[in-house]
């Protein structure tokens, strides 16, 4: 039975049932990743359609309501619905436990539930559109006390994102126990692929911050409904409150978003230079770090609200010390790229753009974590181009890095190199064109989430827009040759094609649905290799 | 890939239990249902300190006898929740059904409790939106939205864990739950304890505190 990939399985149930009701991880993995990609590709297709807006100052294609409907939608689904579930959802419940060496995560069953629950969330998200007061338009921070007044969906998208939380929170979970529970014998914590260790504190955070989102979105909903005063001023609630409990959960989202996105460079860098990872235990600590602080400096978020001076400072102080790990992981990818063998395939060349773009977006958030140009900056283009930065060029090019990287793997097919390579110089020269100028727009005064500008910014929003374009071109090369690829009928047998050292390269291609026949010893750490014993 | 030898695995054919790793699931699950009354626990930090006066005279109106009626209710199910563990380790199924059922009986009774000080609160006006609360200063409004969030949502828990605990009652009543394999049981009493903790922190900062 074990002689089966997981595509081919026919269990209990077959065709579509197959999949909907499987709790096979890597059939999880897959349906997360087509879920995704739909909801991908609409909130790409939002912020197209903003870019066009802002071609010219005043009306373009639409009036300021939709404009708001749009970034607040563009927002949710890009956050809630791809950057915060993407990478743990498909390629963490695909490949943490081949990785361990397991047969499965430590409970499928809730594995699974989870998948509904972000589905469920998901289609919520689009219903709000479609009936009683029209698209939500709040922004995707749901602020109050607007979204308390507002006559859009607020409740009904809110509950949606309170539906997402629990799937985020029950993948952590299980994460947690199966890192925890169902490592391979041998394999010590040390031993532990990267991508592991970046999973691993992302599920803690997953689980320690999302029940504060959870409660903050049903206080709101209980807000409409009722009327309960606690975050409405007219009845003696403080919005400033809100704000505290909505970024103590947000910050750490962000880095939800890039811990494991960062763990995938530490798989592939040490791939592609056929070399042994530098500072294994400083990147996986790091990792550790990055949660623990990311957890402590939400109020950066709030410098201009009139928060006292003494907490401005001691959030700015930690802000500041995020970077230290952040650029440890750096200079260790950097360091293990030197005197390698270097081989430019496709996801080193993603992970090549994607050190480019994070480094740009995280020196600029050290620009808006400094108190004094904080205050000059914030509500600006500036913050919309840095958080693109780290979010989009951080997470959403590594998902590029992760989908060519892993897709051989996962599909037996394989791609066209040429093209995937030719997609991402387009997509990375798109990138910069699209949101570099959004930096000098925020530092000349332009605010975010209006649909008009002054005449004076029109050069800079112009160049932008095009960007918008030649970037959209890169992501539909880059998907239109995966597709091609995942089509093919010649199927690739090489278990190995990038000469990858963690389990997931012992395993057949694509790999059979109990993963492994004998549950492997381990007798040696993720990356060394043959020359080095 | 060479240098990884492969070993015999033993388990393959047996169906794969880890109470370790069940026990941990619960935990964890645990940890997270803490936050989310941590973040209410937070909010109720902040205004009972923006609005002290207002969150004492609010509290006095409350009944602090049905408060530790429920108390005393919910510790005594505690005890009785652990007592059905250990009764069904010593392999006394029917004694620890007995005890299971006086657990979610009491988790009845603090809800009929609960049933009827609301509904006190709500005949004489004090809801949200209700015809007494206009009249009042905002930190009354405030703690009355705090005491009805928190406690419903506690409630709304005692509810779950009750369901819980009839299923684990229905377990041990078909031997699914034995002395060697407790672990649910075990499970559904953390839930219960989980629910009785939030509580010994709601009594004081709603009822006693004056």
């Amino acid at each position: 039975m074990n002689e089966v990939s997981y595509l081919k399985y026919e269990g209990k149930h077959n065709g579509l049932a197959g999949w909907l009701l499987s709790t096979d991880h890597k059939r999880i993995g897959v349906m997360y990743l087509a879920a995704m990609i739909v909801f991908f590709l609409t909130a790409v297709v939002f912020g197209l359609l903003m870019k066009f807006e802002m071609l010219t100052p005043g009306r373009t294609i639409m009036g300021p309501q939709t404009y708001n409907t749009l970034f607040t939608l563009h927002g949710v689904m890009m956050i809630f619905l791809f950057i915060i579930p993407g990478l743990p959802a498909i390629f963490g419940n695909f490949f943490l436990p081949i990785m361990l060496g397991a047969k499965d995560v430590a409970f499928p069953r809730i594995n699974l539930l989870s998948w509904y629950f972000y589905i469920i969330g998901a289609l919520m998200i689009l219903a709000s559109l479609l009936f009683g007061g029209g698209p939500i338009d709040t922004g995707w921070t749901f602020y109050v006390p607007y979204s308390l007044r507002t006559g859009t969906n607020v409740t009904f998208a809110v509950f949606a994102a309170f539906v997402l939380g629990f799937s985020s929170i029950l993948t952590g979970l299980n994460f947690i126990t199966t890192i925890h529970r169902m490592r391979a014998p041998g394999m010590n914590w040390f031993r532990m692929p990267l991508f592991a260790w970046g999973l691993y504190a992302t599920a803690w955070i997953q689980l320690l911050a999302t029940p504060i989102l959870g409660i903050t979105l049903l206080l709101i909903m209980l807000e409409r409904i009722f009327g309960i005063g606690i975050f409405d001023p007219a009845l003696g609630g403080d919005p400033l409150l809100y704000q505290h409990m909505f970024w103590i959960y947000s910050h750490p989202a962000v880095y939800i978003m890039i811990l494991p996105a960062m763990g995938l460079v530490s798989e592939i860098i040490p791939t592609f230079s056929k070399k042994n990872i530098f500072g294994y235990g400083p990147i996986a600590m790091s990792s550790l770090a990055i949660a623990f602080v990311g957890y402590l400096v939400w109020g950066h978020h709030m410098f201009s609200t009139g928060i006292s001076d003494t907490s401005r400072a001691i959030f700015s102080l930690l802000t500041f010390l995020v970077a230290i790990p952040s650029g440890v992981k750096v200079f260790n990818w950097v360091a293990t790229l030197y005197k390698g063998s270097i081989d430019l395939r496709p996801p080193l060349l993603f992970v090549l753009i994607f050190i480019i773009l994070f480094s740009i977006g995280g020196l600029t958030g050290l620009v808006l974590g400094s108190l004094n140009t904080d205050i000059h900056l914030t509500d600006t283009y500036f913050v919309v181009a840095h958080f693109h930065y780290v979010m989009f060029g951080g997470m959403g090019t590594l998902f590029f890095a992760a989908l060519h990287y892993w897709f051989p793997k996962m599909f037996g097919k394989m791609y066209n190199e040429k093209i995937a390579a030719i997609g991402a110089w387009t997509f990375a020269i798109g990138f910069n064109v699209l949101y570099f100028p959004m930096f000098i727009l925020g530092y000349l005064g332009m605010p975010r989430r209006y649909y008009d500008y002054l005449p004076e910014f029109r050069n800079l929003h112009v160049i932008s827009t095009i960007g918008s374009w030649i970037m959209v071109t890169g992501i539909f090369i880059i998907v239109i040759n995966l597709l091609k690829g995942f089509l093919k009928k010649e199927m690739i047998t090489d278990i190995n094609p990038w000469g990858g050292t963690t389990l997931e390269w012992t395993v057949p291609t694509p790999p059979p649905v109990e993963n492994f026949d004998k549950i492997p010893v381990i007798t040696r750490g993720p990356y060394e290799r043959d020359e080095h014993k | 890939m060479d240098n990884e030898s492969v070993m015999e695995n033993k388990h393959t054919e047996h169906i794969h239990r880890d109470d370790v790793g069940s026990k941990m699931g619960m935990w964890l699950f645990l940890f997270t249902e803490l936050i989310l009354f941590g973040g209410m626990f937070i909010l109720y930090a902040g205004y009972r300190f923006m609005y002290a006066d207002s969150f004492r005279v609010a509290a006095m109106r409350l009944d602090t006898v049905v408060g530790t009626v429920n108390t005393i209710l919910l510790l005594t199910s505690s005890l009785t929740a652990v007592l059905s563990l250990a009764a069904i380790q010593k392999k006394q199924k029917l004694f620890s059904m007995y005890l299971l059922v006086f657990t979610i009986v009491c988790g009845g009774a603090f809800l009929i409790n609960k049933y009827f000080e609301w509904s006190t609160k709500i005949h004489h006006g004090f809801y949200p939106r209700g015809p007494e609360m206009a009249d009042l200063p905002d930190g009354e409004v405030v703690f009355y939205g705090l005491y009805y969030v928190m406690t419903g949502l506690h409630a709304l828990h005692v509810i779950v864990g009750m369901v819980f605990l009839t299923f684990m009652l229905v377990f041990v009543y078909k031997e699914k739950i034995t002395f060697d394999n407790s672990q649910k049981l075990e499970n559904a009493g953390l839930y219960w304890h989980l629910v009785d903790i939030i509580w010994i922190f709601l009594f004081p900062l709603f009822y006693l505190i004056h």
